[in-house]
């Protein structure tokens, strides 16, 4: 039964997480878009903290029964959006610095066997896939892997790396055999400190400026072959890419409740500003006899909630154990472009006090700008919505 | 207490969809061009709808109905698979919930006798609302129509417009303002004063016969002011999630025929779907109908567990209002000059859908 109103339980994390965002990440935001690149030591506090678990493995046959009425089951990935949307009210990019929650320790707890995870488990991973030549285009990456009898040797350039100075471990996308495409591309385990492994430079970026961004070079890397993740196998399909590619279902909606969280902080900030001069925010008027700064406001205010439904039912159905690729694109293009436009909007509308330093508002702005970027472009969803719903393939629709 | 969140529909809500959709597309789907073109609908379309029992299942058993209550979130649905088939018939079948539903939630026991056994037969009767003036801006809270006190009587003076079958229907609930706030009165049509006039030539719903209403010193008895000063945010939050399905229900058909336009339509020696500006359109198009219909959802869902629902509402309301616009006229214009003609129905989805940010109260849930 349909049933939209937030949970008690979900209130509860709401306000602890709101907590912690307020009181450990808003007073250090500023300082640390100014100290790009400078480990926020405060955030050592949560190193202790587990916050990845490994995803359960799911039972055969679990998937959803259509036909009988089943409960709605509380899960994992719900809890996730809801705690990622009230630390990116705080700040995103100091979330994408919380130790040991790198997107390469999510890999690692996905698909490492036990032994992996009892050498890489405790350890902040990043994740490598992007290259100079391979973008939204993952399936092209050059960066190969060539079996050295006990060993990987790895050669290629890779960019874009979040966490690339504080990581302890990256986790590397490489080919195996580049004429089998899609279906050679593996990933490995690369600790720092490998020879032929080098962070090669920082990135000065528009925002998320306090989680350090950086290019690897990997030259003749030398890595124990039981660093590949998954199966060594080169299969003549590209099921093990889509199932690689799969994880990106669980974390689209992440970074849609990023977004989400962003953009609502600063509509938050809008309206506290306008209250200040006077004005009057109440959801009984008419939107035809408002000002034109109250009726932007309130459509803001309508646009974040639609994020957050799109992306709490993308989250809602993984935990039932329903495919939600579709979804899942969904939430991540509507809040990638919105939480754009909302920040824009609330700078526009706050005049000097949105572009001014002193304030976050000019800083959301520029925050909010990855959302429609990383974890695959606002164009790359559009293009995985359309093919879906329309029914065409790839070769059909380019 | 709130245990659980759900986007999944239970069984019953299934089978109501499925209901509905299904009646919609037997009876409406194919016709619904002609009785635009006809400016009227077929009255046994309605009658189909009614047999259902929707509305007399609201009504309490000792007025004689069914007495299952009215659950909004099933109201909600209901009204997107109706709108989906068109607006003007979703308000026509639904209308007389716009009279019965407030009687049985804010009614006296004396008004619900008076009035509720009246809906209880076989055949569909018309009772309506007259809520919109046509004035610039049109704001419910501040309405021209007035009611004064007189005695043991309510005098009612001012004029309403988009008032849909008034012509027919026995009896109305007009908003009028009353010592500073909106107030709901019942009046019967054979009041003195009461005149309806001629039949409105309007943008959009050519299927539904909407008229203009006057009041000239209509003296109604005190018993039939309905509720208190409470009432009218009683109304509006089921009202304007209402309008949020509807428009939902514009924008999925919108949706649907361009989608599928796009997969038919060959330029260039392939399908226009193929091309990234109309693909991309119609991916956009996908989730907004999504996010319309999950607001209105959250804002039903509030309604029902007997919350303060003025935020879901409003807000399922005006983003309804917005995306309904920017959706309709993605559907003209995905199919281009064959859009702007009325062979096709994207045209009547643009006209319709306009509607959903002006009205207020067109129906309830």
């Amino acid at each position: 039964m349909i049933q939209l109103v937030t949970p008690d339980y979900i209130k509860t994390l709401q306000d602890n997480m709101h907590k912690l965002a307020e009181g450990v990440l808003r007073p250090i935001s500023r300082k640390y878009d100014e100290a790009e690149h400078e480990y926020p030591k405060e955030l050592d506090m949560f190193r202790g903290i587990k916050v990845m678990a490994r995803p359960k493995k799911k039972k055969e046959g679990d998937s959803s029964a259509s036909g009988e009425e089943k409960k709605p089951k509380r899960g994992a990935n719900l809890g996730m959006v809801v705690t990622i949307e009230e630390m990116c009210w705080g700040d995103a990019a100091l979330l994408l610095s919380f130790p040991n929650a790198g997107l390469g320790n999510a890999a690692i707890l996905a698909v490492a066997n036990d032994e992996q995870l009892e050498r890489f488990g405790n350890k902040w991973a990043a994740m490598a896939i992007t290259e100079p030549g391979a973008g939204s285009d993952s399936g092209s990456i050059t960066t190969t892997a060539i079996r050295d009898g006990d060993y990987w040797v790895l050669n290629g350039e890779k960019i874009f790396v979040t966490c690339a100075d504080r990581s302890e471990v990256v986790v590397v996308w490489a080919t195996v055999d580049k004429k089998a495409g899609k279906a050679g591309i593996k990933s490995f385990v690369v600790e720092k400190g490998t020879p032929g492994f080098t962070l090669e430079h920082l990135e000065h970026k528009l925002g998320i400026r306090a989680s350090d961004t950086g290019t690897f070079v990997l030259s003749d890397c030398k890595i124990p072959y039981n660093n590949i993740l998954g199966d060594p196998e080169v299969k003549m399909s590209t099921e093990g890419f889509k199932g690689v590619m799969k994880t990106f279902d669980n974390t689209r909606p992440l970074v849609a409740s990023m977004a989400t969280g962003i953009a609502r902080a600063a509509v938050e900030f809008t309206k506290e500003q306008y209250e200040k001069k006077g004005y009057v925010f109440d959801y009984k008027k008419n939107l035809s006899n408002v000002s034109a700064v109250e009726r932007e406001w309130y459509l803001m205010d309508a646009n974040v909630e639609a994020m957050r439904l799109l992306t709490w039912r993308a989250a809602w159905m993984a935990d039932n154990n329903q495919f939600n690729n579709l979804e899942a694109s969904m939430a991540k293009a509507k809040a990638g472009r919105y939480a754009t436009l909302v920040t824009q909007r609330c700078s526009e509308l706050l005049g000097p006090v949105g572009y001014s330093a002193q304030y976050l508002a000019e800083k959301w702005m520029r925050d909010s700008k990855i959302m429609d970027i990383f974890e695959g472009t606002g164009q790359i969803q559009h293009l995985i919505i359309a093919r879906n719903v329309l029914e065409m393939s790839s070769k059909e629709l380019k | 207490m709130v245990e659980e969140i759900s986007f999944a529909l239970s069984e019953e809500q299934k089978m109501m969809q499925d209901t509905i959709r299904q009646l919609v597309q037997a009876n409406v789907i194919d016709a619904i061009h002609q009785w635009d073109e006809n400016r009227l609908l077929d009255k046994q379309a309605v009658q189909k709808f009614w047999e259902l029992g929707i509305i007399q299942s609201m009504i309490p058993e000792e007025y004689g109905g069914y007495g299952m209550g009215s659950s909004p979130v099933l109201h909600t649905l209901i009204l997107e698979e109706l709108a989906y088939g068109d607006m003007a018939f979703a308000v026509y079948a639904m209308l007389p919930a716009l009279f019965v539903l407030p009687v049985v939630h804010l009614g006296s026991t004396e008004q619900k006798s008076k009035y509720l056994p009246e809906f209880c037969h076989e055949s569909y009767i018309p009772a309506t609302m007259a809520v919109n003036e046509l004035s610039v801006g049109f704001d419910i809270w501040n309405c021209e129509t007035k009611a004064e006190k007189k005695g043991n009587s309510y005098i009612l003076n001012g004029k309403k417009c988009f008032v849909p079958l008034a012509d027919e229907a026995k009896y109305m609930i007009v908003v009028a303002h009353y010592e500073g706030n909106p107030h709901l009165f019942i009046i019967d049509k054979e009041v003195k004063g009461l005149s309806v006039g001629e039949r409105e030539k309007n943008c959009g719903w050519w299927a539904l016969p909407t008229f203009e209403v006057n009041f000239e010193n209509c003296s109604i008895t005190e018993s039939d002011k309905l509720g208190d000063e409470t009432a009218i945010n009683w109304l509006i939050q089921r009202t304007r999630t209402a309008m949020a399905a509807i428009g939902t229900g514009i924008s999925r058909a919108s949706y649907e025929y361009a989608k599928k336009y796009a997969k038919e339509r060959q330029q260039f020696g392939e399908p226009i779907a193929s091309r990234q500006s109309i693909a991309f359109m119609i991916a956009e198009m996908a989730y907004e109908v999504d996010a319309m219909r999950l607001l209105a959802w959250k804002a039903a869902s509030a309604i029902e567990l007997g919350m303060d629902a003025n935020r879901e509402s409003f807000l399922a309301k005006i983003y309804a209002g917005e995306m309904t616009m920017k959706l309709t006229d993605y559907g003209v214009q995905i199919l281009g000059g064959h859009g702007y003609i009325r062979d096709h129905p994207v045209e009547r989805y643009y006209r319709n859908g306009r509607s959903i940010a002006i009205c207020e109260a067109m129906a309830i849930i």
